[in-house]
């Protein structure tokens, strides 16, 4: 007899649920590891190529046909002309095969060595091409009655194909693209422009939003409409924001210019997006501006969960309204104020539209997203581009271990 | 160290202050409003301020403090110390002395309001706190109303003017009733010439797309995460999360190599397909927060009487997630109708573009800048409309959703 004892392992249930679970999340990993997790080794992979714009398009053998020498009667000789061409000045193609099918009515007279003839099926080894080649290939035929009736060259157009190194693929590799980020000021400026922007920032949309929330911490007629209305610069699209902000601030035409002007505040007028440290003031704020109403959102949700008992008791102790702020309110905030900052920080950090759109990385405002997509598509060098992209990607994954290791201490992740 | 903590002086203080921001609120609405800039005159501002804290202090009836108020403008007028001065050059004085007496008014009753049912004596500190917050408040208000409006306006008033009247006098923003329909040529420009109707309509189905999918996945996903245990639950949901936070930037660059050479680069299903990755982990999380929040005991009843898990999930918690659902979908609505990266980098051809991309190509220098706001107008009201319609669920989505940026 067997003794009685608690089951070990998982039962068969425990297994079915298990595989329920799996096949319910299965095309959720499958789509995001072929649109996130694919790219995100991509990037890797790229950022050690040498890779530009350009390579995008792999070199190719092109071939044009057609055919010379207008015959008029059956009987007549004419040429099938090939023009062929290797799309790059620079990059070889060996092994190009071309394969055409020759139309009826077309005989051949004499073959070119390189090619062979089977039946119609015309296939030609045309070896290696270098960067900038360009030939002719003629095959002299005999013009038949049924080709004159309507045959077309250009019906069976022909097939050419050749292995080129193709620079995404192969297995060259380099340090050049970390080399040239970490080598120049560029780089260091940019992090640090990054880190400003994001401390800035996350803490200017932070204290706004706390602000704003205490606000509207009472019931009053309009509260829903106010909080409303202030949810508004994060739910309009960036775009329609961003360019109202510039052309309000606009150093020519603005209006904001034109007020400073005309009170006599200033004398001339000010290039808000156009100057260094102003430019980048500028889009710190425009970020607090912008993101306010989510920490607001977040910050009123709390504040509104916190237990009037203990506000009840601090007023019979005679505690003052700052007092009942800085000793009952805050240190309950405390939580949801850390959880936001890592949250916002992270999402900051990651940020592109908004300096993107306000002055396109200009006048000491380039951060690090902007720096990726500058190196990639400006200066055509996709692997320094992947190369900061790398970087970004580290930094990111350091705030999340961060935010992981705080947050589930603070919300029970 | 006694007389700061009396009544009077906190009132004449408070006024002062007060006295400056509601001036220089005033000089920006009345410059922004009528086009004739004005500037605050700090002596007739901060006479008025104190005047009616004082007032407010000896406990006048609030009236009486406000006819203070507004005699002391006229008489600051009258000697030319008036609270606002025209600029020179800025059009109408009558406009600007017309608003001395508003200011006079809007210095005064909030100043009231402030001093309410303080003595003019030495205060407690909570009387005076309570001031202080009173008058924050009042500021706050006025603030964020202020900075959140001030652009929206703009961007309203500037696509309704044409180049020259936006470049004669950028401060302008009266609406010329004259003109008629005149006004909406922007608009009309766009969706004429530049084919807005197509763009908008672009953005709408990859949008709704975009909703569908999302919810396609994350439904059954959130579920399982809620709902079933298997190994590597916490891993895969936080993994979730931390898929979230990779930057746009870091993908757009393999995806935009990928596209380039499969040939999906300006293509909206090439679009298709990577939005809704965007958004399925936002979805995916906020979805299982909600249902792990429902009862479980609903979902066993069901499975006792012979229901299997789909038929649960079909029966039982999609009908009882329905806000949830609706606030998901608003969100995922609205990330994909803002999205711009994206649509920028992916979209080349005028055919497909998406109303945000359209936007930006009307950027340039030689397209007047009206179109460009009332573009922009035309990409924010859509989503305003829904936003404010079913501001609940939206307010909802964005709390339980707003990991994302």
């Amino acid at each position: 007899m067997t003794a009685i004892s608690p089951p070990r392992g998982s039962g068969p249930l425990a297994r079915r649920e298990a595989r329920l679970a799996w096949s319910m999340l299965l095309p959720t990993i499958s789509i995001v590891s072929l649109v996130v997790l694919l790219p995100l080794l991509a990037v890797f992979w790229i950022s050690v190529k040498p890779v530009t714009l350009s390579d995008l398009r792999p070199p190719a053998p092109i071939v044009r046909e057609d055919l010379r020498g207008r015959p008029a009667a059956a009987g007549d000789d004419a040429d099938i002309r090939y023009r062929l061409r290797n799309s790059s000045q620079s990059k070889e193609i060996s092994d190009v095969v071309l394969s055409d099918v020759l139309p009826d009515g077309l005989d051949v007279r004499t073959l070119d060595p390189r090619c062979e003839l089977d039946g119609r099926q015309l296939t030609c080894r045309l070896g290696t091409w270098q960067g900038g080649f360009r030939d002719e290939l003629r095959i002299p035929v005999t013009v038949g009655a049924s080709y004159l009736e309507g045959g077309d060259i250009e019906a069976s157009p022909p097939v050419i194909d050749g292995d080129a190194e193709n620079v995404l693929t192969n297995l060259t590799f380099t340090t050049a693209n970390f080399a040239s980020i970490f080598d120049g000021e560029e780089f260091r400026t940019a992090f640090v422009i990054t880190l400003v922007y994001t401390v800035a920032g996350t803490v200017g949309a932070m204290v706004l939003g706390l602000f704003a929330a205490l606000l509207l911490n009472k019931s009053f007629r309009g509260q829903g409409v106010l909080r409303g209305l202030y949810l508004f610069p994060y739910v309009a699209p960036v775009i329609a924001v961003a360019f109202t902000w510039v052309i309000l601030l606009d150093p020519f035409s603005g209006s904001i210019n034109t007020l400073l002007v005309r009170m006599g505040v200033t004398t001339e007028t000010i290039n808000f997006f156009g100057q260094k440290p102003l430019a980048l003031i500028m889009v710190i704020v425009f970020e607090a501006w912008r993101y306010f109403p989510l920490s607001f959102l977040f910050i009123l949700a709390r504040l509104q969960s916190i237990d009037s008992d203990m506000y009840e008791a601090a007023d019979m102790d005679g505690a003052s309204p700052f007092q009942k702020f800085w000793y009952l309110s805050l240190p309950q905030l405390m939580g949801i104020l850390s959880v936001l900052f890592l949250l916002r920080f992270i999402w900051t950090f990651n940020k592109f539209d908004d300096i993107f759109l306000l002055t396109g990385g200009n006048a000491g405002t380039r951060t690090l997203t902007v720096d990726v997509y500058e190196q990639a598509f400006a200066v055509s060098n996709i692997g320094a581009g992947a190369a900061v992209a790398v970087v970004v990607f580290l930094c990111l994954v350091v705030f999340s271990a961060l935010f992981f290791r705080f947050v589930s201490r603070e919300e029970g992740l | 160290m006694k007389a700061l903590r009396s009544g009077y002086f906190t009132g004449a203080v408070l006024g002062a202050i007060w006295s400056i921001i509601a001036a220089w609120t005033m000089a920006v609405a009345v410059s922004l409003s009528a086009g004739s800039p004005a500037v605050p005159v700090a002596t007739g501002c901060v006479a008025i301020g104190i005047v009616a804290g004082l007032g407010a202090a000896f406990q006048l009836r609030p009236i009486i403090v406000i006819v203070l108020a507004v005699v002391t403008a006229f008489v600051a007028v009258v000697i030319g110390h008036g609270p606002l001065a025209a600029v020179e050059g800025g059009g109408s004085s009558i406009v600007v002395s017309a608003s001395s007496f508003v200011l006079a008014v809007a210095i005064a009753g909030p100043v009231v309001a402030f001093m309410a049912g303080l003595p003019g004596g030495v205060l407690t500190r909570h009387e005076l706190e309570a001031a202080i917050i009173r008058f924050l408040t009042g500021f706050g208000y006025l603030f964020f109303t202020a900075i959140v409006v001030i652009p929206f306006y703009v961007m309203v008033m500037t696509s309704l003017k044409s180049q020259q009247e936006l470049l004669l006098n950028p401060l302008d923003f009266t609406v010329d009733l004259s003109k008629g329909w005149d006004l909406f040529r922007g608009y009309g420009e766009l969706f004429t010439r530049y084919r807005f109707g197509t763009y908008m309509w672009t953005s709408f189905y990859v949008s709704v797309v975009t909703v569908l999918v999302t919810l396609l996945f994350s439904v059954p996903g959130a579920y399982a995460v809620a709902r079933l245990r298997f190994r590597g639950r916490t891993a895969f949901s936080r993994g979730i999360l931390l898929i979230y936070m990779v930057p746009m930037i870091v993908l757009a660059l393999p995806i935009y190599i990928a596209f380039s050479v499969t040939g999906l680069r300006n293509s909206i299903p090439g679009l298709l397909l990577i939005y809704p990755v965007t958004t399925i982990p936002v979805a995916l999380y906020m979805l299982q927060g909600y249902f792990r929040g429902l009862p479980t005991e609903v979902e066993e009843a069901g499975l006792m009487d012979g229901l299997n898990r789909l038929q649960v999930i079909a029966k039982i918690t999609l009908p009882l997630s329905l806000p949830a659902l609706a606030s998901v979908s608003l969100y995922v609505f609205m990330i994909a109708w803002n999205e711009f990266l994206l649509a920028f980098m992916l979209l080349d051809d005028p055919a497909i573009f998406t109303l945000t991309r359209a936007v930006t190509s009307l950027n340039s220098s030689e397209v007047p800048r009206q179109y460009l706001m009332a573009g922009a107008v035309v990409a924010t009201v859509p989503i305003m409309v829904l936003f404010l319609g079913l501001e609940k669920f939206m307010t909802k989505g964005l709390t339980a959703g707003s990991v994302k940026g």
